[in-house]
């Protein structure tokens, strides 16, 4: 599973009980669409921290880092250390979109 | 004859120019004395044919809001069907209590005053505000304060993340962003304040058989400002079509104490003193309510920007926080959802 795939996954899961909306594509915006509100976002943050152990900044808490699959999987991609391995699953992730 | 270059942006000052003379502060201007007569007419006909109550019950906190209420219920119903509820708590500023004994003796009704501290205290409200907290500033304990604070909406494009400012005995304050589950454990925490009120309020309506008045202004009601089954739940809601500026040309109008009308609009919730806009709005009220009126008018934000003294860049995000807020909120202004209708009542009777 690459970055990309599990970042939507996870979106598709967590903000759309596990059926993506009709035509949902990885440059659509979370806000544009209704997809997220700011609770929505917390649990976005506490899952990319957790996830891939990173530590967000306040100043990264912007649309241009969150607002859709392709711009997480390019700021969680731009952040992860290169010798991330994850937990759990990790070893199946492929970084790159 | 000047160039078209010369004269395109000429016409757009003069378009702009003209723009401005159309919209203004005066919008909001309304007869207080008809408005009022209007008001208090119908809550007559609201309390005593529709609901078949014989008067008002006003939480009273000593705000804008609710003393407009308590007085144009007075005048709708008289003094003496109209009784006044103050519920302190831990963390109520003393103002509160002082401010509305002020406007329930210059109206001449009855109050009760009930501290709901030792409730909140038995339901662990501040107990496990606390523990919310400490998930992110473990040196949190008693003798704290503290309150949530939002980033700035109107010149950043941060998402509405709330953090938790608290401030130590010694005066200092520290500032933390708050996780998705501290931030829930203090809502979830803190909501038990408005739901607590709101209890007191129908123990005292059942006691004598009348109606709860809500409080909510416009811009409250608007944008999801309250408490599902807190402060958002009541018989009437007699100021929800009226722009908080409209509250204060009321209030001046129905004679409220000078000192009331001054005091800046609090949410009485947290320890810390804490205002509307860096709690819930992006904007002061005034300037609050101008941006809803024009968005509800369908003005552009190149027609707002002068008046409310802000770019229509600035304009353009509270149009966005306006929309984004009333649908994250629109749940709280709803009834139960049932699986299938049940004809026999109708939507309007549902609760």
């Amino acid at each position: 599973m690459t970055l990309n795939e599990e970042l939507r996954q996870f979106v598709i899961d967590n903000f759309m009980f596990g059926k993506p909306y009709k035509g949902f594509a990885d440059d659509d915006s979370f806000i544009e669409r209704g997809i997220i509100d700011s609770t929505a976002v917390m649990e976005l943050v506490a899952f990319l921290e957790e996830r891939y152990r990173i530590k967000l900044q306040d100043e990264d808490l912007i649309p241009d880092n969150l607002d859709s699959i392709n711009s997480l999987t390019r700021f969680v991609a731009s952040r992860l250390p290169a010798n991330f391995a994850g937990v759990g699953y990790a070893d199946r992730i492929v970084l790159g979109i | 004859m000047p160039s078209n270059s010369r004269v395109f942006p000429d016409l757009k000052a003069l378009t702009m120019s003209m723009l401005s003379t159309v919209f203004s502060a005066d919008v909001l201007k309304i007869d207080a004395a008809a408005v009022s007569a209007d008001i208090a007419s119908k809550i007559r006909d609201i309390v005593m044919r529709q609901l078949n109550r014989k008067g008002v019950i006003v939480a009273m906190s000593g705000g804008i809001d609710s003393s407009v209420v308590a007085a144009l219920c007075s005048k709708a119903m008289g003094t003496e069907r109209v009784l006044g509820l103050m519920l302190p708590e831990a963390d109520s500023s003393p103002d509160s209590l002082h401010f509305a004994n002020l406007l329930a003796q210059s109206l001449g009704i009855r109050t009760h005053v009930e501290d709901i501290s030792v409730i909140l205290t038995a339901a662990g409200c501040y107990q496990r505000r606390d523990e919310a907290i400490r998930k992110v500033i473990p040196e949190y304990q008693a003798g704290y304060k503290c309150k949530l604070v939002l980033p700035d909406q109107v010149n950043g494009s941060a998402y509405p993340i709330f953090s938790v400012v608290v401030e130590s005995p010694q005066a200092e304050r520290t500032k933390v962003r708050l996780t998705l589950d501290s931030y829930l454990g203090v809502v979830a925490a803190t909501n038990l304040k408005q739901r607590t009120r709101k209890m007191m309020e129908y123990y005292y309506a059942d006691l004598s058989n009348y109606a709860v008045a809500g409080t909510p202004n416009r811009l409250e009601y608007d944008q999801g400002f309250f408490v599902k089954n807190g402060d958002g739940a009541a018989d009437l809601k007699p100021i929800a079509h009226l722009y908080k500026t409209q509250v204060y040309a009321l209030a001046e109008y129905l004679g409220i104490a000078q000192e009331i009308q001054n005091r800046a609009p609090t949410t009485d919730t947290y320890s810390l003193d804490q205002s509307q806009d860096e709690f819930y709005f992006p904007l002061p009220y005034d300037r609050m309510d101008l941006c809803l009126y024009a968005k509800n008018h369908g003005l552009l934000p190149e027609e707002v920007a002068p008046v409310v003294d802000l770019t229509a860049k600035q304009v353009a995000r509270v149009y966005h926080v306006i929309d984004a807020t009333r649908s994250a909120t629109r749940y709280l202004h709803r009834p139960p959802v049932l699986c299938e209708e049940v004809p026999e009542v109708p939507d309007d009777a549902r609760v």
